[in-house]
């Protein structure tokens, strides 16, 4: 689903975030990345979602060689790439409904359409009561359960958090990676991006780990 | 494009035009300060145009009136003259001849100049026959009106004719002129136009930052970031055109008393006209026009700069 073959990015300055990295990740696969700040996690997930564009190497998602897609055809890529923030990137102004139903909304789907999916996707995520009220009156977990049901409502194949349980408790947290265990478990590729070794060292999951923008191991999951 | 995409275009289109209405008018003052700016500037350039329209509208019905004065000569006794009025009479391109006997022309300049006494100290009467002849309409035209006065000077009882067309003449020049500068304010206050509507647009998209950069993560293409700001500037120039009418209208209907008075002391049915359809269209067909294509422009500058990270 996501190839990286010799992947380099090297930022106006000469600082590389990601050098030389190759890995494959199959469908279905939930991957976790980890390493400590600066190691380059945020730069392969932004070249995933092509909002950087690698300076060497090959990156491929669900077949497509990125560097082929111009850049008036990246929404159409974004729109197969559900993307999860640290800081959730809602809009204040607007209800969770509304929050949740933009990616609908920006694919062109019909109203009736737009609301069946995004009650079903608030629904997942447990917070159907709260479609009307809007996003700065809810905790931090529940902001991100909604940055969650905005990523996941439109059914892309692949789903890449950034820190999703950066600010939470591990009560919370633990939630949130249950959350993402669902999603997993019904086909979606997962590749979350995460500090918090405890939270997913039980997990048994394969984990990719960064150290100084380079790919340093590459574990298996220990669970079939 | 099949009907069903037709139909989700279409409304994708009346639902983002109605939800950029509903954002301007949430923001009343604002809207109504952005409106009124290009209001004002709009006014301008078309009430000068109103003006001018009515200036040439009161001066095609002088255009009508050009008459041509013939002065006979001193010899011409008042049996050729008369003579002379009925031959004319009968020319295909003289409306009507009017016969000025020399006597009677002498009396109303006694009584009407004040010169009685030094008129009286005359010998004889100094005034010549006149005849007053008024070509047919299509005559009208200074060209043709200037055409005939050499034809009627070759009449041999005829000493000069006069033509009073040189105002007509001067008063066309100065209307050109006049056009000519409404054309270049309004060329002027259009670019003014254009560049508050960008400038609005600038900074609405200034303010909806975050929101453009989400719109552009979950896969938003240019287009539909793009829409809610065209039909801004849309609204903006439509509501602009209107606001300009609105005072033109006012302006008129202010000065509209007044000028039928004045009119009224020079005896004329004139009418201060109102904007015409025609003009009113333009005006709104033209500030839309320029709302739209300054946002486009702005949107265009701006837009692409904001990318997520």
């Amino acid at each position: 689903m996501i190839h990286f073959e010799n992947v380099t990015k090297r930022y106006p300055g000469g600082h590389e975030g990601l050098s030389n990295a190759s890995f494959h990740i199959t469908p279905g696969e939930m991957v976790f990345l980890t390493g400590h700040s600066g190691a380059g996690k945020s730069t392969l997930l932004r070249l995933i979602g092509l909002l950087e564009r690698c300076t060497r190497g090959q990156v491929r998602v669900g077949g497509r060689n990125l560097a082929k897609i111009k850049r008036s055809q990246i929404p159409y890529h974004r729109r197969k790439v559900g993307m999860i923030f640290q800081d959730h990137r809602l809009l204040n102004d607007r209800t969770v409904f509304d929050n949740v139903a933009m990616p609908l909304v920006v694919a062109g789907l019909r109203h009736q359409e737009i609301s069946r999916r995004v009650r079903a996707s608030l629904d997942k995520v447990g917070l159907l009561n709260r479609e009307r009220v809007y996003p700065i009156t809810l905790s931090g977990g529940e902001q991100q359960r909604v940055g969650i049901a905005r990523a996941v409502v439109s059914k892309p194949p692949v789903v890449l958090a950034d820190e999703p349980t950066g600010n939470l408790d591990p009560a919370l947290s633990q939630e949130i990676m249950d959350l993402f265990l669902q999603f997993n478990q019904v086909g979606v590729t997962l590749l979350i991006a995460t500090h918090d070794l405890d939270l997913i060292s039980n997990m048994g999951r394969r984990i990719l780990t960064l150290g100084q923008s380079r790919l340093l191991r590459d574990t298996a999951a220990s669970l079939p | 494009m099949s009907n069903l995409h037709l139909d989700t275009w279409l409304l994708r289109h009346l639902q983002v035009a109605l939800a950029s209405l509903g954002r301007l008018c949430r923001a009343p003052l604002a809207t109504l300060m952005t409106t009124a700016v290009i209001g004002i500037a709009l006014a301008l350039p078309t009430g000068m145009h109103v003006a001018l329209s009515n200036i040439q509208q009161l001066a095609g019905g002088w255009d009508g009136a050009a008459t041509l004065s013939l002065f006979l000569k001193q010899e011409v006794k008042e049996q050729q003259a008369m003579q002379l009025a009925n031959r004319l009479r009968a020319h295909p391109q003289l409306a009507k001849v009017q016969l000025i006997d020399p006597d009677l022309a002498l009396e109303e300049f006694q009584r009407l100049s004040g010169f009685k006494g030094a008129l009286q100290a005359l010998e004889r009467n100094p005034l010549p026959t006149v005849l007053v002849v008024e070509p047919h309409q299509q005559q009208s035209t200074p060209e043709a009106a200037e055409a005939l006065m050499a034809e009627l000077n070759q009449l041999a009882e005829v000493d000069f004719t006069q033509l009073d067309l040189q105002w007509v003449r001067r008063f066309h020049a100065i209307t050109e002129i006049a056009r000519r500068g409404v054309m270049v304010i309004g060329l002027l206050l259009g670019l003014a136009v254009l560049l508050i509507i960008g400038n609005t647009i600038r900074l609405e998209i200034q303010n909806r930052k975050s929101e453009i950069e989400i719109t552009k993560l979950i896969g938003g293409t240019d287009a539909f970031i793009r829409r809610p700001f065209l039909y801004n500037g849309l609204w903006y120039g439509l509501s602009g055109g209107i606001f300009a009418w609105l005072l033109v209208t006012l302006s008129l209907w202010t000065l509209s008393e007044p000028v039928e008075r004045l009119a009224g002391l020079y005896q004329s049915e004139f009418d201060l006209s109102a904007i015409d359809c025609q003009t009113l269209g333009l005006l709104l067909l033209g500030s839309t026009l320029l709302g739209l294509f300054g946002s486009w422009i702005a949107v265009g500058r701006h837009l692409s700069s904001i990318e997520p990270n």
